[in-house]
């Protein structure tokens, strides 16, 4: 096995010309750091720029300007062969003409190797991906989930020094998708290879990270674990984009150096201090659905919408002339409160994010 | 706007230094380029240049007579006329075949597909023969059944004929591919608002297919007053606008009158391609309607199902019969005046002489092939997979050269180069008409275009991240080439080849320019012993030319399927 590499962005910038002759930034000087065997998914929105950056990754588009490090060695005007890259494909790109076998070992077979080890190597990998039985085989014979398998060990087989995934599992249905997912992190571990994945899934990015990078109009809005992510999101678009997310204004009425009271509506809180703002500023914060202490007694408000999810209760109400929306977990032989009614609540105070904008 | 052109003229230069990279590909890219730019460009700017060009130097006189000398006028409505005609004919025929064979379940569905097939492996003036044994003076219906003494077929009429049972074929190869392309969705939602089959027709079907219509009827068009040698052996005293630029670049050495015409009559081909590709094409419904979602369920009602079938095998037979009359009039003393079996045209043609035309036709066609078809693979690559500089030149001039009549081509290159061009006293380009070369050349032009179309359509079919992933594996852009998208369009690489030996065999317009005492060809050898009234011959020769047309398609075939993937 070789050593685990370091990929390195930086300033990566790409520009498109349109027909229209107008230009669309689809990547906007990017800096970014993968650490060797790092499990990193670039996340966001259509059109945020994460694909663009994954295809200049392997060489697909040339960037306008900026370099890319793997390892020590700028790529960034490499063709695709020339890079110690392996990718699987959103639609799993087998090669339609050749079976399982011959797919799996045909980077191998043009590096040169002796048949013996290309049967060997092929073997091993068909063995990790329990796809033994599937050898001669065409894509047209199997499963989408079969070939996405065979797709991640054509890659893994390269033994290349990062590995990058372009929606992998977007074509495959809910549950296989899952079952992927763990087998996809369980076998990047095992190998150790560093990875850049790339999803608008928020569920397989928080499952599958070590470092989640949130993009936004071709630039980077916030890299941090899935915690991070989800518990301090930097902005209310972060916020908004994974999980759910109340957005609401406050006042800071006294602040030290770690920590800030807020009142919100006449109630104040003491909450960890996230930002720089101090006393009488007035501040956007956010408050995921779970977060809310039902029963409490600080608010009360009609609820408006009242749907019960199995694992957990969705309300929402209307409080000072906004929608909330608040989630009671574990709703067995609790009592629901119906569309009309008040619902009584307060707010976690540790759960009260302040946002930098 | 200024910044966008800077930033759009630095990314062409990065590609461009990529390509550096990329030797081979830079290679076929730069190949291309002079090809086209040769056979193509030079050759249509030639004619543009000589169609001004006078004893008294630059003016429009050429044009002036085209325009008022009565007979060129003529002609040129004649081409029209004819064109609109046989158009029509065409596209109604096609789409009743496609129509019936898409929707009814009938038998014998093959049988109208290969009908499809005979006008590619055959020469353009098969049809023509056929209607001149048929219905010509001595004609086998005309004569033998009917016993009409003056029969005329020669002139408006025949050619109509003729060229509608030629071009037919085309139109419904592509109704068909359109009319599967409707959603039966589509249909069962019209039937579910209440319409009867007629009116689901009328209101759903039809209106579908306007744009398929439209643009069959301009293609076929395009091919009609494109045609060369069906109005030279069936047009008798109805000449059309390719036959006289023969007869004036040939006939009479009268370039300018030539080159004014042939600028006209590309004109109105280049105008009708632009507006069937860039216009009407860009219309179709079908596409709108997106992917089939299931089977359509077909009419099966024997009241309709017999008589259509009944009235497509009469339309079939008769056409299969054009083709198979060749074979049977090659083996008869004289056509119309003593049907004794003989093979005294075989015996005739098969002395060294005679049968030199043969080996020339198929030695030359044999070598254009494999250059043509990969070639065509190669461009149909580039065009849909890669960015590189002079993309979109190439791109429009090979699909053009579609829409470019074969006279003028060949009278391009006899213009250009039947004279040496020389820097600084040395010779730079030799006169090369008459050679092999340029007749090569003219098979490799005139059979490009259809197989660059046909791999771009199966390209497009093929998802790119297939290649992709072969190079991120380590293949460069020759091995994926050669690993992974070949195999992948293996049947349009067959397509290709065949395409290309059967059109080289079977070209009369390009090649009637260029032949000269040493390469005799074998269409132009058959259109001369048609001439002299020959016809005995004529067909043996045709049938020869048949044959190793099969044959070929047949060895292309085997030797395709075992196109390995090491």
């Amino acid at each position: 096995m070789k050593d685990k590499i370091k990929v390195e962005l930086r300033n990566l910038t790409k520009t498109f010309v349109t027909n229209k002759n107008d230009q669309v930034r689809a990547v906007d000087n990017v800096n970014l750091t993968i650490n060797p065997g790092e499990f990193v998914c670039l996340l966001g929105p259509s059109g945020c720029g994460k694909t663009t950056t994954l295809r200049m990754l392997a060489g697909f588009e040339i960037p306008t300007s900026g370099e890319i490090f793997i390892g020590d060695r700028n790529v960034a005007n490499l063709t695709p062969d020339k890079r110690d890259t392996a990718m699987v494909f959103q639609n799993y790109a087998l090669f339609p003409h050749l079976n399982v076998y011959d797919n799996i070992a045909y980077g191998l077979k043009l590096q040169k190797l002796p048949k013996a080890e290309i049967r060997e190597r092929v073997d091993k990998i068909l063995k990790l991906m329990k796809m033994e039985d599937f050898a001669l085989r065409v894509p047209s014979e199997m499963s989408g989930g079969q070939q996405q398998r065979v797709s991640l060990a054509r890659a893994l087989i390269m033994e290349s020094g990062v590995l990058l995934f372009d929606e992998p599992l977007s074509n495959l249905d809910a549950k296989l998708r899952i079952h992927m997912r763990d087998e996809i992190r369980k076998i990047q571990k095992q190998v150790g290879i560093s990875s850049i994945y790339v999803t608008h899934d928020q569920e397989e990015a928080m499952g599958l990270s070590d470092k989640i990078v949130i993009m936004r109009d071709g630039t980077i809005q916030q890299v941090g674990s899935p915690r991070e992510i989800y518990q301090k999101p930097v902005n209310e678009f972060v916020a908004q984009f994974i999980g759910r997310a109340n957005i609401l204004e406050g006042t800071i009425v006294a602040d030290n150096k770690d920590r800030v009271s807020l009142d919100i509506h006449g109630v104040v809180y003491e909450t960890e201090r996230t930002t720089g703002h101090g006393a009488g500023d007035r501040v956007k914060f956010m408050i995921r659905p779970e977060s809310f202490l039902i029963g409490g007694k600080d608010f009360t408000a009609p609820v408006t919408k009242s749907v019960f999810m199995g694992s957990h209760h969705e309300y929402e109400v209307e409080l000072f002339g906004k929608i909330f929306e608040i989630s009671e977990n574990n709703p067995m032989r609790k009592v629901t409160i119906d569309v009309g009614e008040n619902l009584s609540f307060s707010m976690d105070p540790n759960s009260i994010h302040i946002l930098e904008q | 706007m200024n910044n966008s052109r800077k930033l759009k003229l630095q990314n062409e230069l990065k590609i461009l230094a990529n390509l550096r990279n990329d030797p081979a590909l830079l290679g076929v890219i730069l190949f291309t380029l002079v090809l086209v730019t040769f056979f193509i460009i030079i050759p249509l700017y030639n004619i543009l240049m000589e169609s001004f060009t006078t004893d008294r130097g630059i003016s429009l006189k050429n044009y002036r007579d085209v325009i008022l000398m009565y007979g060129n006028m003529r002609i040129l409505l004649n081409t029209i006329l004819l064109g609109l005609v046989t158009s029509s004919i065409s596209v109604v025929v096609g789409f009743i075949f496609a129509y019936v064979t898409t929707y009814m379940k009938i038998r014998f569905k093959r049988m109208f597909d290969f009908i499809a097939i005979l006008p590619i492996i055959s020469p353009p003036f098969v049809v023509a023969l056929s209607a001149i044994l048929l219905f010509g003076r001595v004609g086998l219906i005309t004569r033998g059944l009917l016993g009409i003494k003056d029969a005329e077929i020669y002139g408006f009429h025949g050619l109509v004929l003729v060229q509608s049972l030629s071009f037919f074929p085309i139109a419904y190869m592509m109704l068909v591919a359109l009319l599967q392309r409707i959603d039966p969705s589509v249909e069962e939602a019209s039937r579910d608002l209440g319409a009867s089959r007629f009116k689901v027709f009328t209101s759903v079907t039809l209106p579908l297919m306007v744009p398929g219509l439209a643009n069959a009827f301009l293609l076929v068009f395009i091919q009609s007053i494109a045609d060369f040698a069906n109005p030279v052996v069936i047009g008798g005293n109805f000449t059309t606008v390719a036959v006289k630029i023969y007869q004036e670049g040939i006939g009479n050495y009268q370039f300018g009158t030539a080159t004014a015409l042939a600028m006209v009559l590309l004109s109105i081909s280049i105008s009708i391609f632009v507006l069937q590709k860039y216009y009407v094409s860009k219309k179709s419904y079908v596409t709108v309607t997106g992917k089939v979602s299931r089977q359509r369920d077909l009419i099966s009602g024997r009241n309709v199902t017999l008589p259509a079938t009944a009235v497509l095998l009469f339309f079939t037979f008769f056409v299969i019969m054009m083709y198979i009359l060749i074979p049977i009039g090659s083996f008869v003393k004289l056509w119309g005046i003593n049907y004794t079996p003989t093979l005294e045209h075989y015996r005739y043609i098969l002395k060294p002489k005679l049968f030199k035309p043969v080996l020339t036709t198929t030695t030359l066609a044999a070598l254009a092939t494999p250059v043509s078809g990969i070639l065509a693979m190669l461009i149909a690559f580039l065009i849909v997979r890669k960015k590189f500089f002079g993309k979109s030149f190439i791109e429009f001039t090979t699909i053009m050269a579609l829409a470019i009549p074969g006279t003028i081509i060949g009278l391009g290159y006899v213009i250009s180069y039947n004279k040496t061009y020389s820097l600084l006293g040395a010779t730079i380009i030799p006169p090369i008409t008459g050679t092999a070369f340029i007749i090569i050349m003219a098979f490799i032009i005139r059979s490009l275009p259809v197989g660059i179309r046909s791999g771009i359509t199966s390209l497009q079919q093929i998802d790119p991240s297939i290649e992709e992933a072969a190079n991120v594996l380590g293949a460069s852009s020759r091995k994926v080439f050669t690993s992974v998208t070949i195999p992948m369009i293996k049947n349009a690489f067959l397509n290709g080849l065949i395409f290309t030996f059967a059109r080289s065999m079977t070209l009369v317009s390009t090649v009637i320019f260029l032949i000269s005492a040493r390469y005799k060809l074998l269409t132009t050898t058959i259109m001369a012993q048609i001439d002299v009234g020959k016809m005995g011959v004529a067909s043996a020769y045709c049938t020869v030319l048949i044959l190793i047309v099969s044959v070929a398609m047949l060895i292309i075939k085997i030797f395709v399927k075992n196109i390995s993937t090491e």
